[in-house]
């Protein structure tokens, strides 16, 4: 080409393209990396954890008497007790309290399976002897057995029985954990952020307080279990293991962020609004009750919500409050003993029994779930109240 | 609107400073080796007298017993696991807050097993050697410095032992078992070796080098695996030897073989005693507690064909039994002399 006629060519040219060329690669090999961790996590995950939502039954005859209401176990014989869940058994008085008919008759009845007899069934590793597992083939050919819905997973709590163990209990003390955070945090966040935004001389003093509220946003979570133990166990009495505890240590790791991301919302109203106001004659009150907060609260909810989604996946602080503990039973205040979702998970996901696998995984599900539609509310607020000035 | 939900929230915080006068959940802190079979015990509480279940924790021993010594009020827990007896500081800490009536209560025991296929020999294996086998780094010759385990046969370790390749099926890091092994066995031996440093008596690294198999607790693969692999060993709870009696038999640790009486006697060195001590003065102000620890030193609990032993820990004997019942039920108060003497019992 002939380069001295034309005056725009720069003969470095090619190599400044390939550079820019490399550097965009880069980045899109940066996207397509962390995407594909995503799906993987994600494939993983629900691959390990869908076939928690069914559970093996087993149809079989059971004999009902009295004998079998004063001791359960004795109601099957042989195999069948070997294959049959343990929990099922121990709840089998009440079931023939629920229908006194069948008292001296043979019932046939689906049979909750045990856990091992459940992974065999699913077609994974387990310990069930090969005699067992030669009968549970031929049940099967028989039609008699079944994999149902799991309401159990959905109705119940923990379990040392793992097909007896269930995440109503972990997720009733998840929502009063997250009441109790939710309304401590965001008032006393949000009244924060007004006086130091609004209110507050621009001063040494405020200076230092600002700084320090930045700092605790990026303080690592445990040191709020210790706190929270230190001041609202030993010091107020709080009871420990309750939401009420939980929920006012996960408070205290919510406020910096929630402070800070109010803090913005505000600064984003146009001075020309306060200045209006100003202009009315109105007071620094109403300016900031009718105008200022009504403009920042799409940011200042979006802010909290994120917040509120990040404590609701914390376990650290709650672990030093007691909130990891052995919680069967579904709390109904606030001051029962109660277990988290995430605390739960982390449990199960210690157990050595390979029912739990599965069970930890359903359970990240149903996190997961929780979590991406609190995201979904917090992108549509931002989106629908959003102003462009 | 929002003041009116931190007033609700300051409301209720008071509330409950107030509430602490009577309780119908038991709360239950203390051993993680415990803790599995205590809350198996709960939830059969639950399903079989209708009470709420009780809560609880694994806290670890240690920190079981200072939550249970911080004080006597009913904000206090009611019961902590250990997998050791009540030290006289900790016995001391409970007399300062105020904790004088404490009943301690025998669960059993937690022996491990090392078995093999029943067509090798009776073997007798030390922690040492075990330690060896397993341990990630190992004294040099010198014992000056460590070294990657380079053993690949027992006989490299001790010449005494036979010249068959080092393999062992072993419970997961997950599982209790394990934190027991690590404990009594891999951070005992570390005790002995200088060349660890620090990590004297805390050492619990387990090779990665594929000679240490992870498997299943308590698994029958486990034992299928030992039945055709002969050369290999497997790790696991006593209960589970003693199942499978007819296809594997269990290396003698120390010179001491692994048979019920050698573990409830304390012989056996892969083992040892559990308990859980219960504070008297809520008897009656905790509503189930004395039906709880009814259940709980009940025989179809902790005797001999308990729960227990399915979990894979081993029962004490039956008069053993008789006398921790009956000490549960005339609330045998816990004394210094007894707490020195490492015992439950007078």
């Amino acid at each position: 080409m002939p380069n001295d006629k034309n005056y725009f060519y720069i003969p470095q040219i090619k190599k400044r393209n390939q550079k820019a060329t490399l550097f965009k690669a880069t980045t899109l090999l940066a996207i397509i990396f962390s995407i594909s961790f995503l799906i993987f996590f994600l494939v993983d995950i629900v691959r390990a954890g869908y076939p928690a939502f069914t559970q093996t039954y087993i149809q079989m005859d059971v004999n009902i008497n009295e004998e079998v209401v004063e001791n359960p176990y004795s109601a099957l014989k042989g195999k069948n007790l070997k294959i049959a869940s343990r929990a099922w058994l121990r709840d089998l008085p009440n079931l023939i309290k629920e229908n006194p008919s069948w008292m001296n008759t043979t019932q046939t009845l689906w049979v909750l399976a045990n856990s091992e007899v459940d992974q065999y069934v699913k077609g994974k590793e387990s310990r069930t002897h090969e005699r067992e597992r030669v009968y549970v083939d031929e049940l099967r050919a028989d039609g008699k057995v079944e994999r149902k819905f799991n309401t159990i997973f959905m109705t119940t709590g923990d379990s040392k029985i793992p097909e007896n163990s269930g995440i109503y209990a972990s997720i009733v003390g998840t929502v009063l954990t997250i009441i109790v955070t939710m309304v401590i945090a965001f008032p006393i966040g949000v009244m924060t952020a007004i006086y130091l935004e609004e209110f507050a001389p621009d001063n040494r003093w405020t200076q230092v307080v600002e700084v320090n509220i930045n700092n605790l946003a990026a303080i690592p979570s445990i040191l709020f279990g210790l706190l929270g133990l230190a001041i609202f166990i030993n010091f107020f009495g709080v009871p420990r293991s309750s939401p009420l505890v939980g929920g006012m240590t996960l408070a205290l790791m919510c406020l910096p962020v929630i402070i800070v991301s109010s803090k913005a919302a505000l600064k984003s109203v146009p001075s020309s609004i306060r200045q209006a106001g100003f202009g009315l004659g109105l007071t620094k009150w109403q300016i900031v009750r009718d105008h200022v907060l009504p403009l920042a609260m799409p940011g200042i909810m979006t802010g909290s919500i994120i917040s509120i989604a990040h404590a609701l996946g914390e376990t650290a602080p709650l672990i030093i409050v007691g909130m990891i503990a052995f919680v069967p039973d579904a709390a109904t205040s606030f001051t029962d003993a109660s277990t988290v979702l995430p605390a739960q998970i982390f449990t199960w996901a210690g157990m050595p029994e390979k029912a739990y696998l599965e069970r930890t995984a359903a359970g990240i599900m149903v996190l997961l779930v929780v979590l991406l539609s609190l995201n979904a509310v917090a992108v549509y607020l931002r989106r629908k109240f959003e102003r462009k000035w | 609107m929002t003041i009116k939900m931190s007033a609700i929230a300051l409301l209720s915080v008071a509330a409950l400073s107030v509430a602490a006068n009577a309780r119908d959940q038991i709360k239950i802190v203390g051993s993680s080796t415990v803790y599995p079979f205590t809350s198996y015990v709960a939830e059969e509480f639950k399903a079989t007298t209708g009470n709420p279940t009780p809560v609880v924790e694994s806290t670890g021993t240690g920190g079981g017993m200072k939550i249970f010594c911080s004080g006597n009020g009913l904000d206090t827990p009611d019961f902590t696991n250990a997998s050791r007896p009540m030290k006289a500081s900790e016995f001391k800490i409970c007399a300062d807050n105020g904790v004088t009536d404490i009943t301690g209560m025998m669960v059993g025991f937690d022996g491990i097993a090392v078995a093999q296929s029943k067509t090798n020999g009776a073997i007798s294996l030390t922690k040492e050697h075990l330690f060896l086998a397993l341990a990630d780094e190992v004294p040099s010759k010198d014992g000056k410095s460590l070294i990657k385990n380079p053993y690949k046969t027992w006989n490299e370790i001790d010449a005494k032992l036979p010249n068959r390749k080092i393999t062992v099926y072993g419970p997961p890091a997950t599982s209790g078992t394990r934190d027991s092994f690590d404990e009594m066995v891999m951070e005992a031996a570390s005790k002995k070796l200088d060349a660890y440093g620090d990590k004297k008596g805390k050492y619990k690294a387990i090779r990665q080098d594929g000679v240490f198999v992870p498997a299943g607790e308590n698994d029958n693969l486990i034992v299928q695996k030992l039945t055709k692999d002969t050369a290999a060993f497997g790790i696991f709870g006593y209960s589970f030897l003693e199942e499978n009696g007819d296809k594997i038999n269990g290396a003698n640790v120390d010179g001491v073989a692994p048979t019920s009486e050698n573990i409830s006697s304390g012989k056996y060195p892969i083992s040892r005693s559990l308990y859980i001590y219960a504070k008297n003065s809520h008897r009656g102000q905790v509503k189930g507690m004395d039906e709880f620890l009814k259940l709980y030193v009940d025989a179809k609990m902790i005797g001999q064909k308990g729960v227990l032993k399915t979990i894979g820990l081993v029962p004490m004997t039956e008069d053993e039994l008789k006398k921790v019942q009956a000490a549960v039920l005339a609330k045998t108060k816990l004394t210094e002399e007894m707490v020195n003497k490492h015992t439950i019992l007078p």
